[in-house]
């Protein structure tokens, strides 16, 4: 790879990662506030976002944490949210599989709900682009927000109760990822697998953190593929 | 909180360790090895079959409207959803559903 074609996929991932700062910036704010309202120190609070780094499982085990639950149900309810990376991993063997293992190991820390969506949406777009291309088009939408996760979090820990005071920032994520889904419903297929997906994680909500999702993937993947399958893509 | 220092301390390493083990669980494992056509497959659905489920529930029911139905932001949801659908474009999808949102909240 050039220094310059690796320069503008860096770049082009850059450029599509900087709206998510609206997202992981107060989240991450905060997850710092949360944290040290449980009793976390700043420390902890901090060191979970850079040891951790997935939002939702660090609310999880939190939220847990302040209930009193044992230890064991907090770190399970948690890995439990995170299952769903699996998948993510799954998805991206096929474009990133054959990059360096030092590479896929930096890939699997940073491997977020927005660098999944925004790299698996890209190298849908152009599977012919080269391997080295992709993980830094990935890194690259990535960049910004990781950063300031763990910088949110400080913050957030430190300055304690003043929240954000904004009540539709809560709308940002959701927002942002039906922006992503929107181009992807390319064929009847996506389509299906999309609507599938939405309806069973709503049927299925009532089951236990992160466990309805994955079962509501589970059948939308299957229904997508069966779909492939009959009709040819 | 009725949790000691090393307990905390103890659950960072695990969540980071197990966290980890999960985001390079096939990344790390299979490699540049090719994967049966049945399960590429179910993977190539693997983004419209997380995300939609992600978020559906937080569009249904979202926390900042008390978890009722909130008919702004539905509307917003589906601004976004249809402009970026229409366009092929994720960032006039979010402007459409951000401009929804922040307009309808300002007229109700």
């Amino acid at each position: 790879m050039s220094l310059a074609t690796g320069k503008s996929a860096f770049l082009e991932g850059f450029i599509a990662g900087v709206p998510f700062l609206f997202v992981a910036g107060p989240f991450a704010f905060l997850f710092g506030v949360v944290a040290v309202e449980t009793g976390l120190d700043i420390p902890q609070s901090v060191g979970m976002s850079l040891v951790v780094i997935a939002g939702a499982a660090q609310f999880t085990a939190v939220q847990l944490l302040s209930e009193a639950a044992p230890i064991w149900v907090a770190m399970a309810a948690a890995l439990a949210v995170n299952l769903r990376m699996a998948m993510y991993s799954a998805s991206l063997q096929p474009h990133l599989g054959s990059a360096p293992l030092w590479q896929r190991v930096i890939v699997s820390y940073l491997n977020f709900d927005i660098s999944y969506a925004l790299g698996i949406a890209h190298f849908d777009e152009r599977p012919e682009r080269p391997v080295d291309q992709k993980v830094v088009y990935f890194l690259g939408t990535i960049a910004l927000t990781a950063p300031f996760w763990v910088i949110g979090t400080l913050i957030g820990a430190a300055a304690g109760g003043a929240l954000p005071d904004n009540a539709l920032i809560d709308f940002a994520m959701p927002i942002l990822f039906l922006a992503i889904v929107g181009p992807m419903l390319k064929t009847l297929a996506h389509l299906a697998a999309a609507v599938s997906s939405a309806i069973a994680a709503m049927l299925l909500f009532w089951l236990p953190t992160g466990i309805g999702l994955l079962i509501a993937a589970a059948i939308a993947m299957a229904v997508g593929a069966e779909i492939e399958r009959r009709r040819g893509r | 909180m009725s949790h000691s220092a090393t307990e905390i301390w103890a659950i960072i390493a695990v969540l980071g360790v197990g966290t980890f083990l999960i985001r390079f669980s096939f990344l790390g494992l299979v490699g540049s090895r090719r994967m049966p056509d049945w399960l590429l497959r179910h993977l190539r659905y693997t983004p419209v079959a997380v995300l939609p489920g992600l978020v559906a529930p937080l569009v249904a029911w979202p926390d900042a409207a008390g978890g009722d139905t909130d008919p702004v932001r539905l509307a917003a949801a589906l601004a976004t959803l249809a402009v970026a659908f229409w366009r092929r474009n994720v960032l006039w999808g979010a402007l459409a559903g951000a401009t929804t949102l922040e307009f309808l909240n300002w007229m109700f």
